[in-house]
């Protein structure tokens, strides 16, 4: 049928600019590094906006294909950082090569978080609206807090774990600190990179927009709609909503791999894996367009690299930012100011499902 | 054997008796309508049907199988589908798309395989679309199959509504409302349409309606509901003539 050919080519022509735009930025950025043309400053962020953006991608997921808001998912990047930094000063040097240890190392941070996602999504999503946030912001929350109190070590007698001190775990001499309580995971290989990083991005991509246009991301997105006309046509609400959840939390912790690889020390401080992390993660969500997947990356890219580009204007640049945001958000909420814009810019392309908020 | 069997069924909401006592059998092929009042009962009645609601006591059994107290999501399994009386569509998804749910349950492949595009995906997806562009067709929506739900118009979206409930394939079909908001054009081409459907898909169907009209014009037989209980039972003539009815609920 044409019909279904025009649709096909329709979605399949969206995604592919998706993909083809974090390609074309990453060329870009390889050619700029390999002329001299990036600062050092630049090159040190260039894995922390692959991580934003793949943590953007995934709580949109929740926020925008589901349709629930959730304030902690830094909670889940925090599980998949310590699990699999873990990991990896566990099999360091025991499995080879490196490449394969840090592969495995994606899939156990994905894995547990992903296990986590399920654990907390069970009793949290039969909440709705603002409850849910607050529950999800409260899990963020314990999530750090039970991290900083872990001590976990090894000596020849085997793996010790304690949650009061470091001198419980009664290790021999010889023995190695893994985690230390507040003091968190110090060397950890440092096997991120910025290819690394873009590839995870088009896997989470490649994760995401296929879930949306199939059977099971219709089904998500129809109990978002009307819950209960979904019901009656026979979809399984808590299995569809524990099923976006839990793939959102498994890629927030892969956010949280790369983000734990990218450094020797890994440590939960409120800065990286509180509130603020989470709300951060929703406002790249709000900003690039509820429910639409690129407009996430394009907003965590732009707001990552502001602070850094106004770094030069020192005391004004972070009130630079906030008016940024806020000129944004009023811009993009009024509808004569978007059609103005709309005028110059040349006819829009095939829409993501979803545009913007009720 | 009846398509559906409704004995002595009743629901209470603290004091308040919403519905009581209602028989109804309906033969499989029928079209039956259920009218009275506002306020009578006939939605509750529909929502317990459905399982929205739990009945307090009575029996509902579809084509001999008890589905008294069933989830939604079984009864619809079982073989009922219903459309709303503030229409409920998935406001956000394409017209095709929002036939192709009512589908989910009958198509099937793993999440897996839809998000590395298997052929399973494939070859369900391409079955999926035929179906539901079938389905649209006989509701002369095959052009708008690109459309948002939430931008076609109102009688569009009534006929969508139905679209996708039969895409459930179900035994019973019910209406709530159908024509509510519809000028006479839309509600006589609603009538064609639902006489087509109970023709052409051999379906049962059970409608709330209060445009005598389209009542009078389609429906075999009649229950009236007043305060919760039975007011009148049967064939549509006598039941639009019985004086107890004109009293009740089409004045004098």
């Amino acid at each position: 049928m044409t019909v279904m050919k025009k649709k096909l080519n329709k979605t399949t022509k969206s995604n592919l600019i998706t993909y083809a735009m974090v390609v074309i930025v990453y060329i870009i950025v390889q050619l700029l590094v390999s002329g001299g043309a990036v600062s050092s400053l630049m090159k040190g962020l260039l894995v922390p906006l692959c991580v934003y953006s793949i943590l953007a991608v995934s709580l949109n997921l929740t926020v925008g294909i589901l349709g629930e808001l959730s304030l902690g998912h830094a909670g889940f990047m925090c599980i998949g950082a310590f699990t699999s930094a873990t990991f990896s000063k566990l099999t360091n040097g025991v499995i080879q090569p490196a490449g394969f240890r840090f592969f495995l190392a994606i899939l156990v941070g994905a894995v547990f978080a992903g296990i986590f996602g399920l654990l907390i999504g069970i009793p949290v999503l039969r909440l709705k609206g603002d409850y849910l946030a607050i529950v999800t912001l409260a899990f963020g929350e314990i999530i750090k807090n039970i991290v900083n109190v872990i001590y976990l070590g090894r000596d020849s007698h085997g793996i010790h774990f304690s949650i009061k001190d470091a001198a419980s775990l009664g290790m021999d001499a010889d023995g190695e600190m893994i985690i230390k309580g507040p003091q968190g995971i110090t060397g950890t290989p440092t096997d991120s990179t910025f290819t690394i990083g873009i590839v995870l991005i088009l896997v989470t991509l490649f994760i995401v927009l296929n879930l949306v246009h199939s059977r099971s991301g219709r089904a998500i997105m129809a109990i978002r709609d009307n819950r209960i006309a979904a019901e009656s046509v026979g979809i399984n609400i808590t299995k569809y909503k524990l099923m976006a959840f839990s793939i959102s939390a498994a890629l927030a912790g892969v956010a949280g791999v790369l983000y734990a690889h990218n450094l020797s020390t890994l440590t939960a401080l409120p800065k990286n894996f509180g509130y603020n992390m989470s709300i951060m993660i929703l406002v790249f969500v709000v900003l690039g367009g509820i429910g639409n997947i690129r407009g996430s990356i394009i907003a965590a890219v732009l707001l990552t690299m502001l602070p850094e580009l106004l770094r030069g204007l020192n005391d004004f640049r972070m009130l630079i930012y906030a008016i940024v945001l806020i000129a944004t958000m009023i811009i993009t909420n009024n509808e004569k100011i978007m059609n103005t814009i709309r005028r110059f810019l040349p006819k829009k392309q095939a829409q993501p499902v979803k545009e913007e908020t009720k | 054997m009846a398509m559906l069997e409704v004995k002595n069924l009743g629901i209470s909401f603290g004091g308040l008796r919403a519905v009581d006592g209602l028989d109804m059998t309906i033969e499989k092929g029928e079209l039956y309508g259920l009218i009275g009042p506002n306020g009578a009962g006939k939605t509750t009645a529909f929502n317990m049907l459905t399982g929205v609601y739990k009945p307090t006591d009575g029996v509902i059994k579809l084509d001999g199988e008890d589905i008294t107290g069933k989830s939604t999501i079984e009864i619809n399994k079982a073989g009922i589908a219903r459309t709303f009386q503030n229409i409920r569509l998935f406001s956000e998804l394409f017209v095709l798309d929002n036939v192709k749910v009512g589908l989910h349950n009958h198509y099937r492949y793993s999440t897996i395989a839809g998000i590395l595009r298997l052929p399973a995906y494939r070859k369900a997806e391409k079955e999926m679309d035929e179906k539901a562009m079938e389905l649209l067709k006989v509701f002369n929506l095959q052009d708008e199959w690109d459309y948002k739900a939430s931008n076609l118009p109102y009688g569009k979206q009534r006929k969508l509504e139905i679209a996708r409930a039969l895409a459930t394939e179900p035994k019973l079909l019910l209406l709530d409302e159908p024509a509510a908001g519809m000028n006479p054009n839309e509600t006589g081409e609603l009538m064609d349409t639902i006489q087509f459907v109970c023709k052409n898909f051999d379906m049962t169907v059970l409608l709330i309606e209060h445009d005598m009209k389209l009542v009078s014009g389609i429906c075999q037989k009649l229950t009236v509901l007043n305060f919760g209980q039975v007011l009148a039972q049967g064939k549509t003539s006598d039941v639009l003539n019985d004086p107890k009815v004109i009293k009740a609920y089409l004045g004098e």
